[in-house]
């Protein structure tokens, strides 16, 4: 361990699924009271704030947060802002600011309101696409699926194999909301096409939640209730948003993501033993998986084959049911399920012996990405 | 369902405004840069200065071959404006143009069985209101 190692020792979550009832504003404060209470702290202990804008409210910022928890002065306080690759990001600029000795203990909080509240209206950049009837996330991703498809022949079964094996691990977790709700390949092939190659089970759930985590040094992380889980490593990789003006739709921010996190965590793939990777899509699985380096560019559609990313493949991933099945709270779907397993906290669907994980955040049209390796 | 709803329009800005002169008179027009001799897609890089070589000096404007090819596509089923509800499916392109850029738009004359990588397209044109043509494409015969 390097002695400017940082540790998450705070999780908070919130109720999720359809929250009509909840405000933006309570459900961040329920997560970040939830987290604070996990690290085993005070508001007052919390120097940091760090927030990503929920559209659906976007007047609840990192200062009414700090606001509403009481605390008086911090020496960070930001509203950040690299879509859904946010979580990630966050982390990585608590634990600078930890470094440098700025902060102290780091509180980083995230809600979605998009199953309740009306979802501000995609215009495209710079108002040319939606003339062309493309609105929203999926008819985007789609086309790079499609793209994907046509350089390497990805099958509907692979693009099923991910939805099938995330559908049985978030079945072992109550609060999912595809729990009790078991998929087959059939299932999937069924499901209504939505924007080819992607049906309705490739595609992400509609969700709303909180969540929020607390980042400390490791000094510190000693005397919090729960078992620290250090960052390792950390990357993040950025490109063109517009679709059009990317080199390849195939190529993300994930490689450069990814190649700075094995960079600063000195392991190999082999050693990772749980992973949470984005899954806006089923596809984005599948490349994520090329980009980041556990195969080859091309064979990620026959990588996901086997069972290899179920609880008892090589690389168990997004053990919840990740966004596609247990919900869509972007980065903080798959940041606390990797952190709970490294805690050993996740019962039916714990991997065992989880030593170090791997997890990834996407943002925009694919184009923002962060990568975490943290170890217990 | 009845179409209710008019197609949502592209904004014109003073940086597109030329483009969409262009169209409206069948021609689908490019930013070439006086510097490197870059070409760029007005709509994506609506502002002055060269991606290419970074020239901040004006870009000139000149009329693109309108032939290109498919980079990918997707057949839409499932959309999300309701004007656009009666055309489902319909299938949305980006096509590489000979000179460099890259095109949104919608692809014509084919179903999406028939579309394969790289096949080759030509623009066509068509009006959505009085200010504004759209260019589309359609596999040359």
């Amino acid at each position: 361990m390097s002695k400017n190692e940082c540790a998450i020792v705070g999780l908070g979550y919130t109720p999720q699924g359809k929250c009509p009832d909840w405000t933006v504003r309570e459900l961040f404060l329920e997560a970040s009271t939830n987290a604070i209470s996990d690290a085993g702290m005070k508001t007052h202990d919390i120097d940091g704030v760090l927030v990503e804008l929920c559209w659906t409210d976007p007047m609840t910022q990192c200062w009414t947060l700090q606001q509403d928890l009481g605390i008086n002065e911090t020496s960070m306080s930001a509203n950040y802002d690299s879509m859904g690759a946010s979580g990630g990001c966050k982390i990585q600029l608590a634990q600078w600011a930890i470094q440098a000795g700025i902060c102290k203990n780091v509180l980083i909080a995230f809600v979605e309101k998009s199953a309740t509240a009306p979802a501000v209206p995609y215009r495209g950049s710079p108002g040319a696409t939606v003339a062309y009837g493309l609105h929203g996330a999926m008819h985007g991703i789609a086309m790079a699926a499609m793209r994907h498809k046509l350089l390497y022949g990805t099958t509907e079964d692979q693009l099923g194999e991910v939805a099938v094996t995330f559908r049985k691990h978030a079945n072992m977790l109550p609060r999912a909301q595809m729990h009790a709700k078991p998929m087959t390949m059939e299932d999937h092939h069924n499901s209504r096409m939505i924007s080819e190659p992607l049906r309705l089970f490739d595609c992400c759930l509609v969700s709303d939640g909180g969540r929020a985590a607390v980042v400390t040094s490791a000094e510190r992380a000693k005397d919090c209730p729960k078992p620290p889980v250090y960052i390792m490593g950390y990357g993040q990789g950025h490109v063109k948003m517009d679709l059009v003006e990317r080199n390849t739709l195939v190529d993300t921010g994930a490689r450069l993501s990814g190649e700075h996190a094995f960079r600063t965590a000195g392991i190999k793939h082999k050693d990772i033993n749980v992973l949470g990777l984005y899954d806006a899509t089923t596809h984005n699985i599948i490349t994520q998986l090329e980009e980041m380096g556990f195969c080859k560019r091309g064979e990620g559609a026959a990588f996901v084959e086997g069972g290899r990313l179920g609880l008892d493949g090589e690389f168990p991933t997004n053990t919840s049911g990740g966004m596609l099945s247990e919900d869509y709270l972007q980065g903080w779907t798959g940041i606390p399920e990797v952190v709970s397993q490294l805690r050993g906290d996740c019962g039916e669907r714990q991997v065992k012996d989880a030593q170090i994980g791997l997890v990834t955040n996407m943002g925009g049209f694919i184009a923002f990405h962060s990568t975490l390796i943290l170890r217990r | 369902m009845t179409n209710e709803f008019p197609k949502p329009a592209p904004d014109i800005t003073p940086d597109t405004k030329l483009f969409w002169e262009g169209t409206k008179n069948n021609e689908l027009m490019l930013n070439k840069c006086v510097d490197c001799g870059f070409h760029r897609n007005p709509l994506t890089i609506a502002a002055n200065i060269c991606p290419g070589c970074g020239s901040r000096n004006h870009a000139e404007w000149v009329k693109a071959s309108g032939k290109g090819k498919v980079h990918t596509f997707t057949t839409v089923h499932r959309t999300f404006h309701p004007a656009f509800e009666k055309e489902l499916p319909y299938i949305i392109v980006i096509v590489e143009l000979e000179e460099g850029p890259r095109f949104l738009a919608n692809m014509r004359e084919i179903s999406s069985e028939e579309i394969t990588r790289d096949m080759p397209v030509e623009v066509i044109f068509e009006k959505l209101t009085d200010d504004i043509t759209l260019p589309q494409f359609k596999p040359v015969k």
